[in-house]
């Protein structure tokens, strides 16, 4: 255990840690090869080499560089940005249950999208945006209603809880009220996907990650100091009520950005923190570990939707779900049988 | 007074509120039959088309706005107790996904579409995801934090919920008779449901409230709760039990209605302190209070339809529990 000052991994690093990022790195990289390499027009690793040096075909070209790529690295940037939300925010409420939609954003961000969809017919983008407005709203409005002297977890944690469920009574009325058409899509909204998605939700996520990502580890140094209580943070010379104000702006963000990319793809930012802390046996939040298990299951649940059900399209947040609600049952199983008790 | 006499005046004046709704609930409703009549009709049936509404329509209508109620507050503030999670709610147990699942696979694969055919189907979903959850997260050796059952149950969750969203896309079909169970609704249930659910509401209502004591030394902690004496794992697990009866049997009558079971325990808890006694009775008491109260302004907001109850709940609920929040102190689990 030591620590290591760059800002990347900021946290006390432990042999462990270190082995098991390693590990969910050199997973991602085979699934992202796999990724590449399969699908309804075979290529070879060399055809994907030579393609990146560009000197590939015209046909291998298009098959990698507008269909593949942009929705890879859309993907791995979406399960990052959720993963990262979802660990600031089971961090700063001490919750394991705590994901974006504890502060409302989920919930307010599907009622703007469902509204979208449903009252206006939108488009793609106006979805998107209808969702961030949205979700950022609810956010926002949460948080003021939790003010009274500084924000107490606790309370916050509660006013989500209300303030969703009327989110949600609103999103259940418009799909009720809806025509079964326009029901339907916002039905695969909520599920989250990445079908068509391309360069342009790269870019967008790829730019807002390069501001928030270094925010969100800088900050993440201090998770651990909060989760001691305010007093001893405040003791230890970290302003409680700013830092935690300014983690949760983070953390809304990712979960803003990534919504508007690929809708709320379920469970990544519940599972993939938990999932983190297990294998790397760490007692405080890795923010890291937690963002690389992120992508790698949006990148292995998206392999799978796309090959598995080549025909039906269906989204990728039914293979998150299915995914990482399996790997969390079998790590829960796993330290049954052992009787540990992390 | 004392603060045993306040929470007590308290309780029976809840109680009196609940009496006036259920009254309600039976006078109001899209026919309007003078209130006089109502309770004649109630009393004595004559034949007439207002006495079948009474009669069958309003009637088991109430009754399973009562049982539903007071069996999803419970089961709510139950599940609190066991996890010691504010967040937690009945669903967490996997009882919500476990009954949708199996819904939507009796409506894709046996296509049914009436909520008495539903109900075999929910229960046995929810009853059999409430085991795995529960043998998952509590049943290992020294293992058994309260982290470990609610991170078993929303795994869980998470497996279901991939299932009946994909089941949902690929027929939309199911889709379609789905989208108004998942609301959650008391319109078109009769006495026969009722009778179907009661023989798992009313035990799980009696184990919770004979749990109230171990439920108050289980929230010192899971240590402190031995060395006092407590069996905290039988706890645990008769705890399960009752959610699973409660919740699973409330869920397969009304769907999943869930901002009852999450919130009312927390008021329950600002009124009735840390005392699970207290807590349990306010629950039960509080619960109804709001679900029926909310079937019969939904049968009123847009006549003549009817807004589904479950909307309604947290529409009327969710800024009621927003402003208390903010006012009282809270307790916390």
């Amino acid at each position: 255990m030591r620590t290591i000052r760059t800002p990347a991994v900021s946290l006390r690093v432990s042999e462990r840690a270190l082995l098991v990022s390693t590990a969910i790195v050199a997973l991602t990289a085979v699934a992202a090869v796999a990724t590449m390499v399969t699908g309804d027009f075979p290529l070879t690793v060399g055809e994907v080499l030579t393609t990146f040096a560009g000197q590939g075909d015209g046909y291998a070209d298009f098959v990698i560089f507008t269909l593949r790529l942009p929705r890879l690295i859309t993907g791995l940037l979406v399960g990052a940005a959720l993963a990262l939300s979802g660990a600031i925010l089971q961090s700063l409420s001490r919750n394991p249950l705590a994901s974006p939609d504890i502060i409302g954003f989920t919930q307010g961000a599907a009622t703007g999208a469902i509204a979208v969809l449903v009252l206006a017919q939108g488009s793609m983008a106006a979805t998107a945006l209808g969702a961030t407005v949205a979700g950022l709203l609810t956010s926002a409005a949460v948080y003021l209603l939790a003010l009274k002297q500084g924000v107490q977890g606790f309370r916050l944690v509660l006013i989500g809880i209300g303030v969703s469920a009327m989110m949600l009574a609103v999103n259940s009325y418009l799909l009720t009220r809806a025509t079964l058409e326009s029901a339907l899509a916002a039905q695969a909204w909520l599920v989250g996907g990445l079908n068509n998605r391309g360069w342009d939700q790269a870019q967008v996520v790829a730019a807002v990650l390069a501001v928030l990502l270094p925010c969100a580890l800088v900050l993440g140094r201090r998770l651990a100091l909060l989760e001691m209580g305010d007093s001893a943070a405040t003791g230890l010379g970290v302003p409680a009520e700013r830092t935690r104000l300014a983690l949760l702006a983070v953390s809304v963000g990712l979960a803003a950005v990534a919504t508007a990319a690929a809708g709320p793809i379920s469970f990544v930012a519940l599972a993939a923190p938990q999932v983190a802390r297990r294998l790397t046996g760490a007692s405080g939040p890795g923010l890291a570990a937690s963002a690389l298990m992120g992508g790698l299951l949006l990148v292995v649940g998206d392999f799978a939707v796309q090959r598995l059900f080549p025909t039906t399209q269906l989204p990728v947040g039914i293979a998150t779900g299915a995914i990482g609600g399996l790997y969390l049952v079998w790590l829960l199983a796993h330290e049954w049988r052992k009787g540990s008790t992390t | 007074m004392s603060r045993e006499a306040v929470r007590g005046v308290g309780l029976l004046l809840s109680i009196g509120v609940l009496g006036l709704i259920v009254l309600l609930s039976l006078w109001i409703g899209t026919k309007s039959i003078p209130f006089t009549d109502t309770f004649a009709l109630l009393f004595a049936d004559d034949g007439s088309g207002d006495a079948a509404i009474v009669r069958a329509v309003r009637v088991p209508r109430a009754v399973l706005g009562l049982l539903v109620g007071a069996a999803l507050g419970l089961a709510g503030a139950v599940m609190q107790a066991l996890t010691r999670n504010p967040l937690a709610d009945p669903g967490l147990l996997g009882v919500n996904m476990g009954a949708a699942a199996a819904i939507v696979s009796a409506i894709a694969f046996f296509g049914i579409t009436s909520p008495t055919g539903y109900i075999w189907f929910a229960l046995a979903g929810a009853a059999g995801t409430a085991t795995v959850v529960y043998v998952l997260g509590a049943a290992g050796r020294g293992a058994a934090t309260p982290d470990r059952l609610v991170l078993s149950g929303a795994a869980l969750t998470a497996v279901l919920y991939a299932y009946v969203s994909a089941i949902l896309l690929l027929f939309t079909h199911t889709f379609d008779a789905f989208r108004f169970w998942n609301v959650g609704s008391l319109a078109g249930r009769d006495f026969e449901l009722i009778g179907q659910v009661s023989p798992f509401v009313l035990p799980g209502i009696l184990i919770a409230f004979l749990l109230a004591r171990n439920l108050n030394v289980l929230a010192l902690g899971d240590h402190t709760g031995k060395a006092l004496g407590a069996n905290v794992n039988r706890t645990r697990a008769f705890g399960v039990l009752s959610v699973t009866l409660m919740a699973g049997a409330a869920t397969a009558a009304a769907g999943p209605i869930a901002f009852v079971g999450l919130t009312v325990p927390h008021v329950a808890r600002m009124i009735g302190g840390s005392d699970q006694r207290w807590v349990l009775a306010y629950s039960a008491v509080l619960s109804p209070i709001l679900l029926l109260g909310s079937d019969v302004v939904g049968r009123v907001v847009i006549a003549p339809q009817e807004m589904e109850v479950g909307i309604i709940t947290a529409f009327i609920g969710a800024p009621v529990f927003i402003a208390l929040c903010r006012r009282r102190k809270l307790a916390t689990l």
